[in-house]
């Protein structure tokens, strides 16, 4: 079963051709990883999935819908919710407050119902707190709920980052870069919790340069240079595919 | 819950203490601009959870709160006498209006204050959602240059416009009826129920914005305002969030307007006028931004002097002062969290150690 399909994407700023003619499926329930080397187009890549730039051509389907041209608010409704390279939690608020608010999309108070604190309210915002817990205790941060989220250790934001996208309960889950600034430990842990999210039943599409990291997790590998497709294949495969040690090592190698 | 609410009983507290010592003192006089001080605050507070809250400035308030003033002075003082039609029979058989004899001992027939208020709140919802629309997508001095030119357009217009008085603004607006024995009116001998009656409402509003602060609306208006493009990644409608809280904001202005109006029994240009902006941002900053409290009790203290006249001809100064003086030294507010803690560790000599955990 496909999840997500990019079907000839392309996206171009002035002169760059950021990423042109790219297609690749998303199997439900794997772990893809996306990876190349800098500049390649992975981030563009990532924004063009999550609706915050709009493809100039080409379809993404994700769960049997056209989602080209959405917002990313919209994306996030349908069950596809992103973390991002450079960690983006909500200052002053805790950690448990911004888990809290990945469970938006699962509630519904609006404006007059919390201004007159209506009755229904009232579970509501008790379930949305049992469900952020819930995470917390599966993430080993229940500890840390109080704390003010951007004063944690830079692993731990990524955690609760990952933790307040889990609260949204996706079907596609897109890591950009989840080990970035990790150190060997960090990311041994992250690898395990990205295996561990995959086994929740959560089809999980990341961005990673830490190449040990994603051989060992990912059940296919895409890679891409200058905005192209250069490879798609089991790990094993990438590892010994000549394109990648060329576009990785230079022709020399 | 308890520490949502505590506040406002002691609040409560406060402003009965005060009207006591109005009393006991012999100078209840001074119930009259804090009774006008309320109906300001009522306005702060709602700037403040669109400034403080939702991360969006405004310049452009005073046109909102013009708008509901203009709209219900209007409204209650045209005499519809001088214009019978089908409209105006349809409106007096519906009960809609309410005859009253004019100062020279005339017949005078005009809207209902009800009716007046509810058109008031109407066109300003509509006006809000067409200026926050396109505005709301710019950010920082762009939204607040935009907000500052739709207050001058307001204020331009009312002072322009001829049937709204011009310069002179509108007088002789009635009372408002509010409940049956219950008038919204400047007249002396209503004054402390007046007093209790604005500051009722204020307290009200505070109930309100504060459950809306703790509702999930309010996370996601923090989540808007801390990091936008992530707030939007988990499926909150930011752009909308905005707007409703604009509106928001703009409703709590124009009801004030049109109540100060039905107190003051009249409104002038000059509550249009920019300045009068300035002086709510100004308030709203220098209580501590995202502090409705904080807002609150400086919008008490400064609207009262100002009304009592502590600051004299340099009144807008003082405020622009203000404003100028928050921002280069405390952009976050005067009160605010953790002043304390921040004065603490001014004071101490070594700050950084203080941190270490």
């Amino acid at each position: 079963m496909t999840l997500l399909s990019i079907r000839g994407v392309s996206k171009r700023f002035g002169g760059l051709q950021a990423v042109n003619d790219l297609s690749f499926d998303v199997a439900t329930g794997s772990i893809k990883a996306l990876i190349g080397p800098n500049g390649a187009g992975k981030t563009t890549i990532f924004n063009l999935i999550s609706g915050f730039l709009p493809p100039d051509s080409g379809e993404i389907v994700f769960g049997g819908a056209e989602i080209h041209g959405m917002s990313s608010c919209q994306v996030a409704t349908r069950g596809m919710v992103r973390t991002f390279q450079h960690i983006r939690l909500f200052p002053k608020m805790t950690v448990l407050e911004n888990i809290m608010v990945g469970r938006h999309v699962h509630s519904r108070a609006g404006f007059l119902a919390g201004m007159l604190n209506l009755p229904f309210t009232w579970g509501e915002e008790r379930r949305i707190r049992e469900k952020s817990f819930e995470i917390m205790e599966l993430l080993g941060i229940v500890a840390h709920a109080g704390t003010e989220a951007i004063s944690l250790a830079y692993g731990q934001q990524r955690v609760v980052e990952i933790g307040r996208a889990l609260a949204c309960e996706p079907k596609l889950l897109l890591l950009d870069e989840p080990a970035a600034g990790l150190n060997m430990r960090e990311t041994n842990e992250m690898g395990g919790l990205i295996s561990r999210i995959r086994d929740m039943g959560v089809t999980v599409l990341l961005v990673e340069h830490d190449m040990s990291l994603v051989m060992k997790i990912s059940d296919e590998v895409v890679v891409v240079s200058y905005g192209e497709k250069i490879a798609e294949d089991r790990p094993l495969s990438i590892q010994k595919n000549r394109e990648v040690i060329r576009v990785y090592l230079g022709d020399d190698a | 819950m308890a520490r949502r609410y505590l506040p406002i009983a002691a609040f409560a507290g406060l402003i009965v203490a005060i009207q006591l010592a109005t009393l006991f003192s012999g100078t209840a006089y001074y119930l009259t601009q804090l009774t006008m001080t309320a109906y300001y605050s009522l306005v702060i507070v709602g700037l403040c959870m669109l400034i403080g809250y939702a991360g969006q400035i405004s310049l452009g308030h005073a046109g909102f709160f013009a708008i509901g003033g203009y709209v219900t002075a209007f409204l209650t003082t045209c005499n519809l006498n001088l214009h019978p039609g089908v409209i105006v029979s349809l409106l007096g058989k519906s009960g809609a209006l309410v005859a009253r004899p004019d100062a020279y001992g005339g017949s005078l027939l005009t809207v209902h204050p009800w009716l007046a208020c509810a058109a008031a709140i109407l066109l300003t919802v509509v006006i809000a959602y067409l200026v926050g629309g396109p505005v709301l997508k710019l950010k920082g001095h762009y939204l607040a240059m935009a907000t500052l030119g739709f207050g001058i357009i307001v204020y331009r217009m009312v002072l322009g416009t001829e049937f709204l008085g011009a310069a002179d603004g509108i007088t002789d607006v009635p009372g408002f009826p509010l409940l049956p024995g219950v008038l919204i009116t400047g007249n002396s001998s209503a004054r402390v129920s007046n007093y209790y009656l604005a500051w009722g409402l204020v307290i009200l509003g505070m109930v309100l914005l504060l459950n809306l602060i703790h509702s999930r609306v309010g996370r996601a208006l923090a989540a808007v305002h801390g990091a936008e493009d992530a707030a939007g990644a988990m499926g909150i409608p930011t752009a909308r969030y905005k707007l409703n809280t604009f509106v928001l904001s703009a409703v709590f202005a124009a009801l004030a307007g049109v109540l100060l109006t039905h107190y003051n029994g009249g409104i002038g240009p000059s509550e249009a006028s920019v300045m009068k902006s300035v002086r709510y941002v100004a308030i709203v900053a220098i209580g501590g931004m995202a502090n409705l409290w904080g807002a609150l009790s400086m919008s008490l203290v400064l609207n009262y002097l100002s009304l009592r006249g502590y600051f004299g001809t340099y009144d807008d100064a003082v405020f622009g002062l203000i404003l100028i003086l928050i921002m280069l030294f405390a952009p976050d507010g005067l009160l605010r969290r953790h002043l304390f803690s921040d004065l603490k560790r001014a004071i101490s000599r070594n700050p950084v150690e203080e941190e270490a955990p």
